[in-house]
């Protein structure tokens, strides 16, 4: 039997209105394809570019992290789908969400603190971001946390370019980083 | 080794489940009263899954806590509860086939006699019949069976 849309519907948002959920994630859609998003009461947990595929192994990833109460709950995204939905049409340049690092190792915690730094519309190169946390030589190893980052678009790791300005990669595809880069016009 | 059942991601689980649990719960309280049973069983599936311990049995684990929800409800409207109504059956599934998961830990003429009364529907008489006893017999034999799964219930 198929559950109604409408009562299931009503018991995603009991689940979150009885703060019962580890985390609530939806499917935002958006100019570069679906994202999979997901929240804690603690804040934004994950932001993948798997949401048009299968979620399964995201939620169980979500899941290792969060805990196991892991539910599709629109209404639990619905500030950070806000934000993004703004993001996109250039009405917002700055994110104000609250983030949840947890699981992030220490270094990429200071990496990502970092980043989130780099103003819209700018580039910087890995070895710059380096530099700013404080050990110039390890380019390699931001561009390794660039491209774990949970937080892809609200944490800027598209705005992170090669020493030569070629724009390197991206976990997300580099036709992606392109498009993010020309929505904020630091592509001509 | 066995490999450890994880718990899967709510979700999942929910996916997995909620048809059946609705349709259940149709059947026990009735269309109009399903919804808010639905509602209460999975809010009280979230409240105790971070407890579960490993991920084995979760279909007998969420048709138990939707069996007690229905229960609750014929409680709350002040029904008599000691014969669950036979509602009709939607999804084809035999009824007798809800019971297994709560009578499986019964002995085994209780058990036998709760499914032929409850889920076969039979008379006193058929299941002395079937069981090889007395109708008096039969009758104790399930209202034993009945009491032992709403102490396991309550």
């Amino acid at each position: 039997m198929t559950v109604p849309a409408d009562l299931d519907r009503r018991f995603r948002d009991a689940a979150v209105q009885a703060q019962l959920l580890d985390a609530g994630y939806d499917i935002v859609e958006s100019p570069i394809g679906p994202l999979l998003v997901a929240a804690t009461d603690r804040g934004l947990l994950r932001v993948s570019f798997d949401g048009g595929g299968d979620p399964d192994a995201a939620l169980e990833h979500i899941a290792r992290v969060a805990g196991p109460r892991v539910l599709r709950a629109p209404r639990a995204v619905d500030t950070a789908r806000a934000e993004l939905d703004e993001y996109f049409t250039g009405r917002r340049r700055a994110f104000d969400l609250a983030v949840d690092l947890r699981g992030q190792p220490g270094f990429a915690v200071s990496v990502l603190a970092e980043l989130a730094m780099v103003p819209y519309g700018h580039t910087q190169t890995y070895g710059e971001l380096a530099t700013r946390v404080g050990n110039p030589k390890a380019a390699r190893a931001v561009g390794m946390v660039m491209n774990r980052n949970p937080l892809p678009i609200v944490l800027p790791c598209h705005r992170i370019v090669g020493a030569s300005g070629s724009l390197v990669g991206y976990g997300g595809g580099l036709e992606r980083k392109e498009q993010l880069l020309r929505l904020e016009g630091a592509m001509l | 080794m066995d490999a450890v059942v994880t718990i899967p991601p709510f979700e999942v689980f929910y996916a997995d489940h909620a048809g059946e649990v609705l349709s259940l719960l149709r059947r026990r309280v009735g269309r109009d009263r399903a919804d808010d049973a639905f509602q209460e069983t999975f809010l009280r599936a979230l409240r105790a899954y971070d407890r579960l311990e490993h991920g084995e049995h979760l279909r007998a684990w969420v048709l138990t806590i939707a069996t007690r929800v229905a229960i609750d409800t014929h409680r709350r409207a002040g029904d008599p509860i000691d014969e669950l109504p036979e509602l009709p059956d939607t999804d084809g599934r035999p009824a007798y086939e809800e019971l297994a998961f709560l009578t499986d830990a019964l002995p085994p003429k209780e058990r036998a006699a709760v499914v032929l009364r409850y889920g076969y529907d039979l008379d006193y008489e058929q299941i002395a019949a079937a069981l090889d006893s007395s109708p008096d017999a039969a009758r104790q034999a399930t209202s034993s069976g009945v009491r032992r799964l709403r102490r396991r219930i309550a």
